[in-house]
């Protein structure tokens, strides 16, 4: 199945959760609604499409420019060999999106990383806990309005046992 | 303060709760697992990992294009080459540049050299861990003679910043063809040694065999690729499925095993490292011997600027030591040639007023690389998997936003549902066998 085959039959099964279809660098994008981030991504898994991978999540934040970030979500199917990339904006006012857990088991620690380094909030995850930095670390590092040099207040050191 | 983690939170009242790491002689990288046990029993686990985080990502976004290389070397630091190479193509994707032939050689030859280097370090540290102090300084031996061939091109042992956007740095050094040989052969007969050391070795395969089992579809919904999630059975390789360079020309098999189990990743990457001999014997008889540089004069830069003064000088001029092997002559086969990409040739830095001006329109600030506006993804098959870049450029000298997809940042995020139910003593060889880096997990 080419790249416009597969973009036409996902788009297809879909239905109204697909905005747009686009073609970046040769790769196929799928533009989602957020809110159907969650139902679109389950039916991708399922056959015929088979995407079994959720080969990577991850967050651009558009906030100063556009008010928005953008999740981007990488899939792989083994069976015919495509990757394809969806994404889905969420306002950078409030950015909420639904979980994945419960459909890849990575999602929840990709998540973690989204949500640590953005702020964006995962409804329906089980353990939303900072992953690379600390509790207790303030802001949000990959936000374009956190400076890059930025120091960290000290964490003082813990009582007694 | 903190609040209780997900395991203090579901601890039952009378089991004891222990940290392994982050500072543990077996945690070779910094990480914390936090096991609840029921004496010798691990009931429940959790991972911290972030130990290393150095922000790449951040930093990347404000480094230029050709700068933020440098920061590549340290993420899998065992095999930095293959980060230079993911980076690089990602890039090159945007750019839509060609890459000479001889290049594209060359980088396949270091990929596996780094690939080699990984799968060793990762068994010999699996292997001193399970008691099999010889193992790791037979392999360690092996990965030094690899090493060699690598210091002597690049300059360095891991701080290579040897492939760059457009092609690579300098030619192979003089010697190369018989440190390679040397270094293959070593490393033949190390495997064999060690092969016949552990496979049927009864304490090793006792701690391996069934231990941290996965099953397939586990594996690739935990988005596992590379050695591991092959161990499992799945002939997953980025070289296979999407070849890049001139991978698609050269013949190799892509091992796989049965059980996904501590044994069958051992056995994978030792049966890996096998083929990878064989692409660099493959890579090496294509590549032919570099033409010899033109004799004549040769005249000190400092010279050479003064004497062009007027008329350009014609004498050679003397390139400083870490430029060896990227005279002008030696270029048009190692970058590319299409647009202000690679670093110009040093030699008309020096001559000529349109090859200063070169030198400073690639370095100047916004100025030198600038991919057009949009995004992409690229990957290449690195030591643990799939090693992944998702690049947004806005068109300036910069990244928008740069993430990479680590491969072991999935494999060591299934850890928590190996060592459940199993001993203590388990955790070693399973935590060794996944091959986690610090550099790459953290970022």
């Amino acid at each position: 199945m080419g790249p416009e085959d597969l973009i036409e039959a996902v788009r297809k099964r879909l239905g109204p959760a697909v905005e747009a279809a686009t073609d970046s660098f040769g790769d196929p994008v799928l533009i989602l609604r957020a809110e159907a981030v969650r139902p679109a991504l389950a039916a991708l898994r399922e056959p015929p499409f088979d995407f079994a991978v959720l080969l990577d999540l991850t967050c651009v934040d558009f906030a100063a420019t556009e008010g928005r970030f953008e999740l981007v979500y990488h899939l792989y199917s083994l069976a015919g060999n495509v990757r394809l990339r969806l994404k889905a904006s969420v306002p950078a006012a409030d950015p909420a999106a639904a979980s994945l857990a419960g459909l890849w088991k990575n999602a929840e620690w990709l998540e973690r990383e989204v949500f640590d380094m953005f702020g964006v909030r995962f409804e329906g995850h089980p353990y939303l806990r900072r992953l690379l930095t600390y509790e207790g670390f303030e802001g949000h590092p990959l936000r374009k309005s956190y400076p890059w040099r930025l120091e960290q207040p000290r964490i003082p050191l813990k009582e007694g046992p | 303060m903190a609040s209780p983690t997900r395991l203090e939170r579901s601890a039952r009242p009378g089991s004891m709760l222990l940290n392994m790491g982050p500072s543990h002689p077996a945690m070779h990288g910094t990480m914390r697992i936090m096991l609840e046990l029921d004496a010798e029993r691990i009931v429940n686990a959790e991972c911290e990992i972030g130990y290393l985080h150095r922000g790449f990502e951040k930093t990347c976004e404000n480094k230029t294009w050709f700068n933020l290389l440098v920061y590549t070397d340290r993420l899998n630091y065992v095999s930095p080459l293959i980060n230079n190479l993911g980076y690089a193509m990602t890039v090159e994707k945007m750019l839509g540049v060609a890459v000479p032939e001889r290049a594209q050689l060359i980088r396949v030859l270091v990929s596996e050299l780094s690939r080699v280097a990984d799968h060793l370090t990762c068994l010999a540290a699996m292997a001193m861990e399970s008691g099999a102090f010889t193992v790791f300084l037979y392999l360690i031996k092996a990965r030094e003679y690899l090493w060699d061939v690598v210091e002597f091109t690049t300059g360095a042992r891991m701080t290579t910043s040897y492939i760059r956007i457009g092609g690579v740095r300098a030619d192979l050094h003089a010697d190369w063809r018989a440190a390679l040989a040397a270094a293959v052969a070593e490393t033949r007969r190390v495997l064999k040694d060690v092969s016949g050391l552990l496979d049927n070795n009864s304490i090793f395969v006792g701690r391996t065999r069934g231990v941290g089992a996965i099953s397939r579809e586990d594996a690739l919904s935990y988005g596992w690729t590379g050695p591991c999630l092959r161990s499992t059975g799945v002939p997953y390789d980025v070289r296979k499925a999407r070849p890049y360079l001139v991978y698609d020309r050269l013949s190799f098999d892509v091992p796989v095993g049965e059980n996904g189990d501590n044994y069958d990743r051992y056995a994978v990457r030792m049966r890996e490292m096998e083929q990878s001999l064989r692409i660099l014997e493959q890579a090496a008889a294509l590549l032919p011997d570099a033409p010899p540089l033109p004799d004549g004069p040769v005249i000190e830069p400092e010279e050479a600027v003064c004497r062009s003064r007027r008329r350009r000088a014609v004498e050679r001029v003397r390139l400083p030591p870490n430029l060896e092997g990227s005279e002008k002559e030696r270029l048009p086969g190692l970058a590319t040639s299409d647009g202000p990409v690679t670093v110009p040739a040093k030699e008309d830095t020096y001559t000529t007023m349109e090859g200063l001006i070169g030198h400073f329109l690639f370095f100047m600030r916004g100025k030198g690389i600038r991919p057009p506006k949009g995004d992409v993804y690229f990957s290449v098959e690195g030591g643990n998997g799939e090693l992944g870049f998702y690049i947004v450029s806005d068109g300036t000298d910069r990244p928008y936003r740069l993430h990479l997809r680590a491969p072991c940042l999935h494999i060591v995020s299934a850890l928590e549902e190996l060592i459940k139910g199993r001993l203590v003593a388990d955790v070693i060889p399973t935590f060794g066998s996944l091959n986690m880096i610090g550099g790459e997990i953290d970022r």
